[in-house]
């Protein structure tokens, strides 16, 4: 089976087939993983290009260990220290990238929308890893594989997301591919940053923690970002926790044998405690293995699309 | 047209004399590992390790290999190979690896397969064990353990059949 598109830049795109194909395939990923040599020479002469136009430490390093998994060589470009500085366009960065050999565009952008853009301009393969406050897809996709080893299965799930989800392309991405595979998704947080108005994604929204983690399988905590403070959404990070940190005794709110996620960093003592965190239900450096596996996967199988 | 080459109790003579040949040329099974390749092999490697129990009364883990990730036509061909499981239980390092297909054709699948097990590991030996050999190598592949020797012309096709896919064992030529 085979992708519909050469590219990657949305859950919204991909069918639930093709997100089980994906997450099917990360399982392969995963077995390359345990070994002592770990590496595959399946995109062996290939080239994967690394635009980040945002800060970000853990998801290059995912995509850039993939990538040398998979045995495709690997171009980091950050802007602090490319022409972009100097004025160059998006497009025309691209350009030059491609000119380079790249057979993938690796991009992170602040603006939403940038690797669609991207995407219908050039014929490498673009995955995008994140675009300002749209979609994290790849972060979703690692989330339902962990989901689906720990509980064996989508279809069904209750899953609590915690957190800023009104800034949040992690929570985004998510709810369109639990939503696909037929899960139930409850959002929690202050009403300032779950509004209302996301029902109409078809989702539970909770202000209340308690009520909203009630016999879940699954809390998926996401970090609250500091800078959004002092700017009215909530008082401080001190009654963040208070109201909304995850605690050992709201985790005994949701099913005995719930796990907790993170898609990281974490604030340890704001959005989770770190005995939380730390306890056997949490799977946050499950995610991080399995990050790799699934971007293993997302990079053979785009590039296995010929338009 | 469709042709057969081999019925249900064939498939299974070929299944005990192979089994026979392992334990002759490897004196014992003790120092031996079966590794199936994905998919069809791995039928054929758990049909061979239970013919193996039956005549030597000792269990054997069989391995799974997944080639895909290997193969030389991957920039090829049009469609991206499934990638399926690779689970080796047993010790490669040191031990006999008797590799196991359903069909051995241009021999690339098992240059593909050599490569993965030596990424897993150094076996002492490398033999090949294979259902039916259609001929037409492409590369100086030869196999260790037979089924059936069929010759064949390019454009057919060997299908295996096997009941753990739920349908009746045979082997036909179409």
């Amino acid at each position: 089976m085979n992708l519909r598109s050469k590219d990657l830049v949305s859950i919204k795109d991909l069918s639930a087939g093709e997100i089980e194909h994906i997450i099917e395939t990360a399982a392969g990923f995963k077995d390359v993983l345990g070994r002592d040599i770990k590496k595959v020479p399946a995109l062996r002469g290939k080239t994967t290009v690394n635009l980040f136009y945002e800060p970000s430490t853990r998801t290059r390093t995912s995509f850039e260990v993939a990538a040398k998994r998979l045995s495709t060589d690997v171009i980091n470009i950050a802007p602090s220290t490319s022409s972009v500085v100097k004025g160059e366009t998006l497009l025309d960065t691209a350009r030059t990238v491609l000119a380079l050999g790249a057979d993938i565009v690796v991009i992170r952008h602040k603006c939403s929308g940038t690797p669609h853009f991207l995407a219908r301009n050039i014929d490498a393969s673009v995955v995008n890893a994140g675009d300002g406050t749209n979609e994290h897809p790849t972060q979703a996709l690692l989330d339902l594989f962990t989901m689906k080893e720990n509980k064996g299965r989508i279809q069904g799930l209750e899953v609590a997301i915690v957190g800023d989800i009104l800034h949040s392309r992690v929570a985004k991405s998510n709810i369109y591919a639990l939503s696909k595979l037929g899960a139930k998704v409850r959002l929690i947080g202050p009403p300032t940053l779950v509004p209302d108005c996301l029902r109409d994604l078809g989702v539970g929204i909770y202000a209340d923690m308690n009520d909203g983690l009630e016999g879940v399988d699954v809390i998926m905590m996401l970090r609250i970002q500091l800078e959004r403070q002092g700017k009215g959404f909530f008082p401080s990070t001190h009654e963040y926790f208070r109201n909304w940190g995850l605690t050992a005794a709201r985790v005994a709110r949701a099913k005995e044998d719930a796990i907790i996620m993170h898609p990281g960093p974490m604030n340890r003592g704001i959005e989770i405690a770190s005995e939380v965190a730390d306890s056997s239900r949490s799977v946050i450096l499950d995610q991080v293995t399995n990050g790799i596996a699934i971007r293993m996967a997302v990079l053979y199988l785009v590039s296995g699309v010929k338009e | 047209m469709a042709k057969e080459l081999l019925d249900k109790k064939d498939i299974e003579r070929a299944i005990t004399r192979m089994a026979h040949e392992i334990i002759e040329k490897n004196k014992g099974i003790s120092s031996i590992c079966l590794v199936g390749i994905q998919r069809g092999g791995v039928h054929i490697a758990n049909r061979l390790r239970a013919k193996l129990k039956e005549i030597e009364g000792s269990d054997l883990p069989v391995g799974l290999l997944d080639i895909s990730l290997y193969r030389d036509d991957l920039n090829v061909r049009k469609d991206q190979p499934v990638v399926r499981r690779t689970q080796v239980p047993c010790e490669i390092n040191d031990q006999k690896v008797v590799l196991v297909d359903d069909v051995l054709f241009t021999g690339r699948s098992i240059r593909a397969a050599m490569d993965a097990i030596m990424d897993l590991g150094r076996p002492s030996a490398l033999q090949l064990a294979v259902l039916v050999d259609r001929g037409h190598r492409e590369l100086p592949i030869k196999a260790d353990f037979v089924g059936k020797n069929v010759p064949t012309s390019m454009n057919e096709t060997v299908i295996v059949h096997l009941s753990e896919d739920g349908v009746e064992d045979r082997v036909v030529l179409e």
